[in-house]
């Protein structure tokens, strides 16, 4: 394992697009890839700073989500607001609840453990830290395979809305908090493409032989 | 694509420099670690992962691009069905309704929620339709000896619009929801439910049974290509 050398410590770039390694020329920082012309860094620019932006901004919409209605119903009786926990509940019966818990994983489970996970690698990787570099990248990729799992809930209010028109009986509508909940998930989602999982590595590189 | 704003440190003027090839095609480092390394020669089928991190470099696709082609075309022909006729319908006491996956994203449209129904417009239509007609374009165009450059255009941004292509979160989505409203409805599945269904094995079949590698390895260079359009100096100077 000593003798694993990245890319980066000889001086070549790998092209994110086309996976061809290349020099950029002698000084550079960046240059394009002589095969499909895209910009190369060593690696994503301002990555840490970015995927923060995005991370705090999920973070502050994941509160209005949460706590704001996400459908309201409107029967003869009155009108009533769900938020998506009163969604999961709502569903919650002897035959419903597989349903129910795929709602409560999806929706609440993913955000908030992709959310902590994020952080955590974050961290770990401005500490320096150089150890469980294999489940640092694993815990990366579970994150980025199943964050696209939480837009199901987005997908259950748009259809019950434009399916439930039973006017004057009952009708069923967006309300405000499909928006910040729509908002976590394309936030996380960019947070996501931002980071760069080639840092979680770079902290146990040999500082001395950086890019000529 | 995203803006590339620096961290501060001065930007040498480098855009424009072309970075100098290795000359070896099989030195590749790995995406998720950074590890330099040289991928095996493989049996079809087979596929290589980094020693250090575990992430899958390549595997080696059998066929892969009559493969993807064909699933492409029948995922289009099928992709077009799901949108064009009603996907869940809906009946109780004597009303009757129904919506198409376009109108649930027209409804929300109408009802004040605008970016949600851009991004399920975008993640349940215009996503699927780009990497679908991304797909039958290389897989067509990359048949030359040498593919042209500006299939490495699509081939760039074919991975992006695969991230916000969410068929099979949006098949989820309408189980739940129907369900939902069968407790108090009659709910009547529509034809586009199922032809989703088979669309969404469709698209993972054909994301399977890719091999970009396989194309980047034949693609013309950019950086050749621009040579070659520069007149005389440049040729004069290669010989």
């Amino acid at each position: 394992m000593s003798a694993a050398v990245s890319a980066i410590d000889l001086g070549l770039q790998s092209c994110e697009v086309c996976a061809l390694p290349s020099r950029p020329a002698p000084g550079a920082e960046r240059g394009r890839c002589p095969r499909c012309a895209a910009v190369l860094d060593f690696r994503k620019p301002a990555s840490l700073q970015r995927t923060w932006a995005f991370l705090i901004a999920a973070a502050i919409c994941y509160l209005p989500a949460n706590l704001l209605p996400v459908l309201t119903t409107t029967t003869a009786g009155g009108t009533e607001s769900d938020t998506i926990l009163q969604g999961v509940v709502l569903l919650w019966s002897p035959t419903g609840w597989p349903l129910s818990l795929i709602v409560l994983v999806a929706s609440i489970m993913i955000p908030s453990a992709k959310i902590l996970a994020l952080a955590y690698l974050l961290i770990s990787v401005q500490r320096g830290a150089t150890c469980n570099e294999p489940q640092r990248v694993q815990l990366y990729r579970t994150v980025r395979f199943i964050g696209r799992w939480s837009m199901v809930d987005v997908f259950v209010d748009t259809f019950t809305a434009a399916l439930v028109q039973l006017q004057p009986l009952m009708a069923v509508e967006p309300a405000p908090g499909l928006l910040f909940f729509a908002a976590v998930v394309v936030l996380t989602m960019l947070a996501v493409e931002s980071f760069d999982p080639r840092l979680i590595w770079d902290a146990g590189r040999t500082p001395e032989v950086a890019h000529a | 694509m995203a803006g590339r704003w620096s961290s501060g440190a001065p930007q040498a003027p480098a855009d424009e420099v072309w970075n100098q090839a290795m000359g070896d095609d099989a030195l590749i480092a790995c995406p998720d670690c950074d590890l330099l390394q040289r991928l095996p020669a493989l049996t079809a089928g087979a596929s290589a992962r980094c020693p250090r991190c575990g992430r899958e470099l390549w595997r080696h696709r059998v066929d892969a691009l009559d493969r993807s082609l064909a699933l492409a075309l029948a995922a289009a022909v099928l992709f077009v069905v799901a949108n064009a006729v009603p996907m869940l319908g809906l009946s109780a006491v004597g009303h009757s309704a129904q919506t198409t996956v376009i109108g649930g994203a027209a409804h929300l449209w109408n009802n004040g929620e605008q970016p949600v129904a851009a991004l399920v417009l975008t993640t349940a239509v215009l996503a699927p339709a780009a990497q679908i007609v991304f797909m039958l374009v290389i897989a067509t165009a990359a048949r030359r000896a040498r593919p042209p450059a500006w299939v490495g255009v699509l081939l760039r941004y074919h991975p992006t619009a695969r991230i916000w292509s969410m068929i099979e979160v949006m098949l989820l989505g309408v189980l739940v929801a129907l369900i939902k409203i069968a407790d108090y409805a009659t709910v009547i599945p529509g034809l586009a439910l199922y032809v989703l269904g088979v669309l969404v094995f469709l698209l993972a079949g054909m994301q399977a049974s890719f091999d970009p590698r396989e194309v980047w390895s034949r693609i013309e260079w950019a950086s050749q290509r621009e040579r070659s359009a520069q007149p005389a100096a440049a040729l004069e100077g290669s010989r």
